[in-house]
């Protein structure tokens, strides 16, 4: 029986390796990391499934590839169906009424309703539901797809994969730009913070005219702030900019955000495709899925899916690039 | 035909490289507007945005960095001066920002910044207010190019001060002038061309378009409207009626 050797295991990774078993394959992988961890840019997400708030800035795919996503998770991991909030401040209001008529599944809403869903943002006057959405704390996902596996009798290497692997799949992200040379790193930063202070109990995006900036909370007063999109590969650090941004986002929610916690600080790169689109390739009898950008827990589902498809059935989603296979 | 520190540009508009869904569609953008001037930003990508940047390096078009983000001349200076090695051109886009709210420029330090980065060997396109003294002392010290704001920048409110803007283009009949910021609008393009500037500067109307690469186009069709109708010498308004038919036979109305 063919063994499928998964390389890396982040989001897309664990997802595809995930896929792979449920469809009765026998699978390895192989990552130098080791289980999930802060090495990978999947550990440092949001976990929004939010297709409906995404497809304001993205293209089709990302509504379309995104809306099974929810469901997929709900199989492995606890996720919270409690839908997003779009708010913005009154001298912002023009962009609420713009990323409303960008995309839909979503309800207008004024002050007495945003109390009732959070009694803590009563400061606000309109906003956007999308009820349909769900978040989910990315951390304990990956966690549970890596037991789930370990449970199936799925080998975790904690190497590099070796040089000729037959029935490769590399989800590598952005090391795989060694391959993919038309990959390159988003950066983002975001910050866990804790605050007993203010209860939210869903995901709450703040429009702002340059970022989307949000806020997901993760249980127990802790919450995790981001994200930034710099068009730069420098990893190393968050700026100060950067900083005052995310938390002055915090702040205009509600300001005993002030006294929170900072508990974390976290800084990646996203890998991304010039379309923002995540993509798979084979070359050289290597299977690439890779580019999720800023929808690792949206798109893996999709991309794990189509990578199942393409390796055990020799299907071709929409998202194996022709023209480079 | 104006030049722009020697330069013909073959299509009056300059694009802002920012706040794109995705860099395709900026690519798109590009293409199907042909704007020949790309503009982009270093000072938060310092230090690592070289796959972007090779991204508006392959566009093929003129770069024109800028120092968008500082607040004061070291600041700007500083920015210049990583542009040229990045971009390898003397030309710098310079804003100077003054006030947190409206972007507005500070056009003290622009002067101060201006003068000190030309004569260092930079093309200067300074970021401006509309007035007229001002332009006089950028002149001055050594820019070669004016960039008065429409409105606020990413505001989308076009012409805020047509009057002004006016008044600029007479003062200084043979400098070439771009509007740089504030345009939402087609409409607003065609305005500023028709009141004879050479070049329309703008980012946000098209990156945050819904469909930024149709209204690239869009911007592009209205610029070239606007210019060829300036140069078409168009009519002066009136208060009354001018008939097009002849009026002999009807009653004169006294």
């Amino acid at each position: 029986m063919t063994v499928w050797s998964v390389i890396g295991a982040g989001v897309a990774g664990l997802a595809v390796a995930t896929e792979l078993v449920a469809r009765g394959a026998r699978v390895q992988v192989f990552d130098p990391g080791g289980p999930p961890g802060p090495h990978g840019c999947s550990w440092w997400a949001g976990g929004m499934l939010a297709p409906w708030c995404e497809y304001e800035n993205a293209e089709e795919p990302v509504l379309s590839l995104g809306q099974d996503a929810i469901d997929w998770w709900a199989e492995r991991t606890e996720i919270h169906r409690r839908g997003t909030l779009v708010l913005a401040n009154s001298r912002d209001l023009p962009d609420l009424r713009r990323f409303g008529r960008r995309t839909e599944g979503f309800s207008d809403i004024q002050q007495g309703e945003i109390h009732d869903l959070e009694p803590d943002l009563s400061a606000f006057r309109s906003g956007l539901f999308f009820t349909a959405e769900a978040h989910l704390d990315p951390r304990r996902a990956l966690q549970d797809l890596y037991r789930h596996l370990q449970a199936k009798g799925v080998t975790f290497h904690r190497k590099l994969a070796p040089a000729r692997l037959d029935n490769a799949i590399d989800c590598r992200g952005l090391h795989a730009r060694d391959v993919l040379h038309d990959l390159r790193g988003v950066k983002g930063e975001m910050l866990v913070i804790r605050c007993k202070d203010v209860t939210l109990t869903r995901p709450v995006r703040l429009l702002h005219p340059r970022m989307p900036l949000y806020i997901v909370p993760r249980g127990d007063g802790v919450y995790m702030l981001g994200a930034t999109m710099i068009e730069t590969e420098d990893s190393n650090r968050i700026t100060a900019r950067s900083m005052l941004e995310l938390l002055s986002a915090a702040y205009a929610l509600n300001p005993a955000f002030g006294e929170a916690e900072v508990l974390e600080i976290g800084v990646d790169l996203r890998p991304a495709f010039p379309d923002n689109l995540p993509r798979i390739r084979q070359l050289g009898g290597t299977i690439y899925a890779n580019g999720l950008y800023r929808h690792g827990y949206l798109l893996a589902p999709a991309l794990a899916r189509s990578v199942a498809d393409l390796a055990l059935e020799n299907k071709r989603s929409e998202l194996v690039d022709e023209d480079r296979s | 035909m104006k030049t722009f520190y020697g330069t013909a540009l073959s299509n009056p508009l300059m694009l802002g490289t920012a706040q794109y869904p995705s860099p395709a569609i900026l690519e798109r953008a590009f293409r199907e507007s042909g704007a020949a001037v790309a503009t982009v930003s270093l000072r938060r990508e310092a230090g690592g945005g070289q796959t972007f940047w090779q991204m508006i390096r392959d566009l093929g078009v003129r770069i024109l960095p800028n120092t968008a983000g500082c607040h004061n001349v070291k600041e700007a200076v500083t920015t210049a001066h990583m542009a040229r090695e990045v971009f390898d051109t003397p030309w710098i886009k310079l804003e100077l920002i003054g006030h947190t709210d409206s972007l507005q420029p500070d056009v003290f330090q622009l002067v101060e910044a201006a003068r000190i980065l030309s004569e260092d060997g930079f093309q200067v396109f300074p970021y401006t207010t509309d007035d007229l003294i001002v332009g006089e002392r950028l002149l001055a010290a050594g820019c070669k190019v004016l960039m008065p704001w429409g409105a606020p920048i990413g505001s989308g409110r076009g012409l805020n001060n047509a009057y002004a803007l006016r008044a600029m283009r007479a003062e200084f009949p043979d400098v070439p002038l771009v509007i740089d910021a504030g345009i939402g609008l087609p409409s607003h393009a065609a305005h500023a061309m028709e009141l004879g500037y050479d070049a329309v500067l703008l980012n946000t109307a098209v990156a945050r378009a819904g469909d930024p690469v149709q209204m690239a186009r869009a911007m592009a069709l209205a610029i070239e409207a606007g210019q060829l109708a300036y140069q078409a010498d168009p009519i002066e308004a009136r208060d009354m009626a001018e008939p097009s038919t002849p009026v002999i036979g009807k009653a004169f109305l006294s």
